[in-house]
């Protein structure tokens, strides 16, 4: 994973203990293996998720360490059941955070909704109605065992993302899509300051 | 006391106020009374010393289709008995007597109920919504309730 897999195959032209790697390696190490998460719990999930934070679990070991605070974290579990009250909370959570932020959603409610599917009036159909989510944790609750595993995929996540020249990387069609939303976002602003225009006038 | 004997306390003094007692094997016995009365037999409950009843267990809404309804299960720690009473009004007027001012318990399962039955509670202090939004239409655990297209944007069917 990233940089200390060329632990095992160092640069041995120059000598056993060096290593050749890029800036952006060395980033994604940091950035990986230092995730700050939000301390912030939903529903039952979060009873699991005080377990994975307990000595049995310790997810301290994976250099996460909990926030009070969005502004401070790097990432944020929803941990249980999203209704549309707490939606526009989360939401908003989210957008307090700090660039680079990471969501993990975990359990079958925050994924897609779980019991809450059909009948839940008042529940949101997964949380990536309104964040986006990176990693996704099965389990009505998962086990810790499972949110361990959503922890490392995070970090494999973290340790592959881009940091430099992040627009020349993309693919053709990528970059399309992204001129395509900015020009629907305009067209959109155009219209609501038309609209704003006229209730003055 | 027994249940039996809680009936007779209540029949002989509020008479035609008590609509039906129900007595029967493996279910809870409950009392049906007319809602215009709530508050005088809950207070006789309430206070007389060997009833005694000082615990309201539970107040909940109901919904019989036709009618409305309220259940409340009372308590007595000291005496150790306890006694469930049913009142029903019309959909079309849902309005019931607070009894907030009797138990103060009563406060919040009142607005629960107001708020998923949509039953109006006369003489509530703070009867506003208690677990959906402020903004919320409909009242949902009513059997006629129809499931929102969207809330503030979110789209709420799957």
């Amino acid at each position: 994973m990233g940089l200390l897999d060329k632990l095992d195959k160092p640069f041995e032209y120059a000598g056993p203990d060096i290593v050749l790697g890029t800036i952006e390696d060395l980033l994604n190490w940091g950035r990986a293996k230092s995730d700050w998460y939000m301390s912030f719990g939903l529903a039952c999930c979060a009873i699991e998720f005080m377990a994975v934070n307990a000595a049995h679990f310790d997810l301290m070991r994976f250099g996460a360490i909990p926030r009070p605070s969005p502004r401070q974290s790097d990432f944020i579990i929803i941990s249980g059941t999203v209704t549309l009250k707490m939606a526009e909370r989360v939401k908003r959570l989210y957008e307090q955070m700090a660039e680079p932020k990471y969501v993990m959603s975990m359990g079958s409610c925050a994924n897609s909704g779980g019991p809450y599917w059909e009948h839940g009036y008042h529940v949101l159909k997964g949380v990536d109605r309104v964040i986006p989510v990176d990693v996704y944790v099965p389990g009505c609750p998962p086990r810790p065992e499972a949110f361990l595993e959503g922890m490392v995929r995070l970090q494999e996540k973290i340790s592959k993302q881009e940091i430099f020249r992040k627009r020349q990387k993309f693919s053709k069609e990528d970059l399309q899509a992204i001129e395509d939303r900015k020009k629907a976002m305009d067209e959109h602003f155009a219209k609501y300051l038309e609209l704003q225009n006229k209730l003055k006038g | 006391m027994t249940i039996e004997n809680i009936f007779e306390r209540l029949k002989k003094e509020f008479g035609d106020a008590i609509l039906s007692e129900t007595v029967e094997q493996n279910f809870e016995p409950f009392i049906r009374i007319s809602p215009q009365n709530v508050v005088d037999i809950m207070l006789f409950l309430r206070d007389e010393e060997d009833l005694k009843f000082d615990y309201l267990a539970c107040l909940s809404g109901m919904d019989y289709k036709e009618t409305l309804g309220v259940v409340y299960h009372l308590y007595s720690i000291q005496h150790k008995h306890r006694v469930t009473i049913k009142i029903e009004v019309p959909k079309e007027d849902p309005k019931v007597p607070s009894i907030s001012k009797v138990w103060r318990t009563a406060d919040w399962h009142e607005r629960e109920a107001y708020d998923m039955f949509g039953l109006i509670f006369v003489g509530h202090e703070n009867l506003i919504r208690i677990l959906t939004p402020y903004d919320w239409e409909g009242h949902p655990l009513r059997k006629d309730y129809k499931q929102p297209e969207e809330y503030h944007g979110l789209k709420v069917p799957y």
